[in-house]
């Protein structure tokens, strides 16, 4: 019997041991043949504290060839014993993590090598936390619309509607609160339209979503067009929210400024991500979203209403969408410029896919592609010879080796984008 | 509870689904629900609870009229249902689908899930339907997810359980299981609604027996009525129980297979069990093999496996000796395999194409249908016509699309194209699945036909009464494997241990080795 059964895993199995030993080894050999064997003489500098911090904690220097060596070394050691050994779930992943973050390291080092300017990581660390704030809210927007079984392609839109309703709102009654609001409500507005002619009509949740995006981006450049630009101070000059640093916890070094000083936006965000989580897997109403997101007619026979729900979550998620939206004017930069989501919102998509509709997994997919956002930001402005263009590959070469490593089948809700009809 | 339909009819469009129906269920009985499939037993037991609304009609309540607009208003009045399609979420644990809609909370409406387990617990030992709260309801058998669907009516007090074809998916042991269950229940004074097509099941355990045709109520009979009065109240005319057919005169090996694996296909789970598992048997020319077994024990995958359409990691199959392990689906059905698959609507034709078109699927590109890059259409409208004629297909036109006509006829259609060229092998799965009788005689003298002319069957079927009918052999088939070869004769009880994994272990393997060494030895029917 186990024997038969060794022979049907067997293949499949050691191709995907095999693909993720690989990947583990071109990693490694980036590390040592580019990082390393390319890399500027001299030490890498990374800075651990912000100017003006309470405590100083020292920058960290280190030689950057030896180190990116080193750790491409690590890599090729682990993507032999990747390809030799079947590892447990556990080190599976933790191999993985380890040689992404070894490339990641090595990367820096070599950016850095050589360099006057000292790389501050809880800079990087902090901007790639700001960075992924519309992509986190926009993956719980879309957790809370697909775990009840409608598909949210228009986060995007979503996301558009709010930065444009919080800066002209924010700029015209000079209310920051007031703006956010209203970016809220923006984007539960594209929700309302998504529900209606997702739920009431049936129509084709992703062309919906699409044809919404489209229209969201027209009408705010039509608007930015002949509304925005004549009457700029007025209606286009919102001022931003302020950082708002926890007491105690923003002392911290290292942590307090990464995570606990920032505008309002990042720890609305905490709360989402906490309620969204806890709600969809502690409490009844998360049981009956996720009920009629898997099998609405056996929800339907309890006497629970598998349309209401639809409703109230496609708004609930454009609401959270929204806010997330405002964070990209009233958050960041102010006034609104056309397409300023310039994507988020289908990243935000990947980020829930690949977090597998779960709400922690889509904030740590969230987290990555922020990361290689503000990365590529970063080291532009280090002016390393890298082009800004690989960089901007790394989220998705990431995503790849990720899923290609995982193994596992993502699952997404068994009724997502199908309609309910009765019956 | 008394519970009394008056005058219930329920119409989809032209269609009269439900007729008037008069319907009276007494405290503490169980209430057959008898007819043939599409007679409107369904329809009306959704009508009843609450999920469709009734164009005309009452239910009355121990003397109080009273209307359902929706399941919750069913639920409310004490109404419960077991439908034949379980009604619960594959991904949510036993105790979360048993309280769905009733949850157990703390304040904020978190989740209490140790007093949700605890009243699952409760309830569940009770009537001696065992279930853990904690298991997922994807891990557990059927027969389990029967008895969460039963607890889950339970806690919502219900004091009249609707079971829409509940044996459908059990094993004749855990159907015995049930009408203990079952007898306990009306013991504690629940009423039960049984619907089923199945005679005996119904006069083994009912009360009082209804007998539904066409949306009309025909008759209630006591359950000692007779099986050829049941029948003939069921179908309307008389019809033959068994087919007649000759004792069976196998020629050559035409189907060989050994050791054949499929893994689950599904999804690429590595740990899942495979879905064929070492599965060996040869079939000859001029007999019937069945395989019998509960829906999901891998006979759909070997079906599939056998006609290409999945591949396997282990084993080979050949066709009168020619190895065919690896050849595509069209190779095989030129090689002379013909096919009936499970889901006729959705593998076995295209509903949108006219009944010539789906009659020549398989050889559309091929003389006399296509003369280079054309088809010729009088040859193929002539095909169609002689083969509705042949088939008794009912349809209006050769043109009319499939998807129209009722599943009796487009089975002819399939039926048709599938043995009307010559084939060696003939693999049919569950070839009569909500069929009228009428059909499934047809179909049945068909398929013996094709046995007759030297053609080489494996029958999958998940009811019993149809392996009987039609198997020279029979191979039971649980978890992937097969459990055991047996001849016809053998009884109910014995194919339903089979079916319920029992005889795994190496008496199954020199069983299979016996069969597939000998055939002319005792697994072969007199």
């Amino acid at each position: 019997m186990t024997a038969v059964a060794s022979v049907i895993r067997a293949p499949r199995t050691v191709n995907r041991r095999l693909l993720t030993a690989a990947a583990f080894a071109v990693l490694g050999l980036v590390d040592v043949f580019v990082f390393g064997h390319l890399a500027h003489a001299g030490d890498a500098t990374f800075g651990l504290s912000l100017p003006g911090a309470a405590v100083t904690v020292p920058s960290l220097h280190v030689p950057a060839a030896p180190v990116a060596y080193a750790l491409g070394a690590a890599s090729i050691v682990l993507a032999i014993g990747r390809a030799a050994v079947e590892l447990g779930q556990r080190v599976r992943r933790v191999t993985i993590a380890a040689v992404l973050l070894f490339f990641v390291v090595a990367l820096l080092c070599w950016a850095d090598a050589g360099n006057a300017i000292p790389l501050n990581l809880v800079n990087l660390l902090a901007v790639a936390l700001s960075s992924s704030i519309p992509i986190i809210l926009g993956a719980m927007a879309g957790c809370l619309c697909e775990r009840s079984g409608v598909i949210n392609i228009a986060i995007e839109g979503q996301l558009l509607f709010g930065a444009f309703g919080a800066a002209v709102v924010a700029s015209a009654f000079g209310g920051l609160w007031l703006g956010l609001v209203t970016g809220s409500l923006a984007g539960g507005l594209i929700a309302v339209l998504l529900a209606v002619f997702a739920i009431r009509y049936m129509v084709d949740q992703i062309i919906l979503g699409v044809v919404l995006n489209v229209f969201a981006l027209g009408l705010t450049d039509f608007l930015f067009d002949r509304v925005l630009t004549p009457y700029q101070n007025r209606l286009n000059s919102p001022a931003t929210f302020a950082s708002v640093k926890i007491p105690g916890l923003g002392d911290i070094p290292i942590i307090g400024p990464i995570f606990f000083d920032s505008t309002i936006f990042l720890y609305i965000t905490y709360a989402v991500v906490i309620l969204v989580q806890v709600g969809l897997f502690r409490t009844r109403w998360g049981l009956r979203v996720r009920a009629v997101g898997e099998h609405p007619t056996a929800a339907d026979t309890v006497g629970i209403r598998v349309l209401g729900i639809r409703y109230r979550q496609v708004i609930l998620g454009g609401l959270v969408a929204g806010i997330g939206g405002a964070y990209l004017t009233i958050g960041s930069v102010g006034s609104f410029g056309e397409d300023m989501s310039s994507g988020l919102g289908y990243i935000a998509l990947a980020a829930l896919i690949f977090g597998r509709w779960d709400p922690l997994g889509a904030l740590g997919a969230a987290l990555i592609f922020g990361f290689a956002t503000s990365l590529e930001q970063i080291l532009s402005t280090l002016g390393t010879a890298l082009p800004s263009n690989i960089l901007l590959m790394a989220p998705y070469v990431v995503t790849i080796v990720a899923v290609a490593s995982r193994g596992g089948k993502i699952r997404p809700p068994k009724a997502d984008g199908k309609p309910y009809v009765k019956a | 509870m008394k519970l009394e339909l008056r005058g219930i009819t329920k119409r989809f469009g032209s269609l009269t689904a439900n007729d008037h129906i008069d319907l009276t269920v007494l405290p503490g009985q169980i209430h057959a629900l008898l007819g043939e499939n599409g007679a409107g037993k369904t329809t009306l037991m959704n009508v009843l609870y609450g999920l469709l609304q009734p164009d005309e009609g009452e239910f009355i309540l121990d003397g109080q009229p009273t209307a359902f607009h929706s399941p919750k208003d069913a639920i409310n009045a004490g109404i419960g249902m077991v439908h034949q399609h379980f009604m619960l979420v594959p991904v949510f644990t036993v105790a979360e689908n048993i309280t769905l809609g009733v949850e157990r909370t703390h304040a904020l409406g978190l989740l209490d899930r140790r007093r949700t387990r605890r009243d699952v617990r409760e309830l569940s030992e009770r009537y001696g339907l065992h279930v853990d709260p904690d298991a997922l309801v994807e891990d557990i058998p059927v027969g389990v997810q029967q008895r969460v669907e039963i607890v889950k009516a339970l806690l919502r007090e219900a004091r009249v359980l609707i079971l829409d074809e509940p044996t459908a998916v059990l094993t004749p042991g855990e159907t015995e299981d049930l009408f203990r269950v079952m007898r306990e229940l009306k013991a504690g004074g629940t009423s039960i609604i049984f619907i089923s097509h199945k005679l005996r099941e119904v006069q083994a355990i009912a009360d009082t027996i209804t007998v539904l045709r066409r949306g009309k109520v025909v008759g209630e009979r006591p359950p000692t009525a007779s099986d050829s009065e049941l029948a003939l109240l069921m179908v309307g005319r008389k019809v033959e129980l068994r087919v007649t057919k000759a004792p069976a005169q196998p020629g050559d090996v035409v189907l060989d297979v050994a050791g054949l694996t499929v893994p689950t296909g599904d999804h690429l789970l590595t740990d899942h069990p495979a879905a064929v598992d070492d599965v060996s048997f040869q079939v000859r020319a001029g007999e019937i093999l069945g395989i019998a077994g509960v829906q999901g024990n891998g006979q759909t995958e070997l079906c599939e496996a056998l006609m290409g359409l999945l591949p396997s990691v282990a084993g080979s199959v050949r066709l009168s000796g020619r190895d065919i392990t690896s050849a595509t689906p069209r190779d095989r059905l030129r090689a002379g395999v013909g096919y009936i698959p499970e889901d006729r609507q959705e593998d076995g034709l295209v509903t949108d194409f006219s009944v010539a078109d789906n009659l020549i699927l398989d050889v559309y590109d091929r003389p006399p249908f296509a003369s280079g890059l054309s088809l010729n259409l009088d040859a193929i409208r002539s095909t169609a016509v002689k083969r509705v004629a042949d088939f008794d297909i009912r349809t209006t036109s050769t043109s009319t699309p499939t998807g129209t006509l009722s599943g009796g006829n487009q089975q002819k259609v399939i039926l048709a194209r599938e043995i009307g060229r010559d084939v060696k092998l003939l693999v049919a799965s569950q070839p009569t699945r909500g069929l009228d009788v009428g059909s499934i005689e047809f179909v049945h003298r068909r398929i013996v036909e094709q046995r007759d002319q030297g053609v080489a069957v494996v029958i999958v079927s998940s009811e019993l009464d149809e392996i009987y009918a039609l198997a020279d052999r029979i191979a039971v088939m649980y978890e992937g494997r097969i459990t055991g070869f047996r001849p016809p004769t053998t009884s109910a009880e014995e194919l339903g241990l089979l079916m319920a994994g029992a005889g795994t272990g190496p008496d199954a393997g020199t069983q299979a080795g016996a069969a597939s060494d000998s055939p002319g030895e005792p697994t072969e029917p007199v």
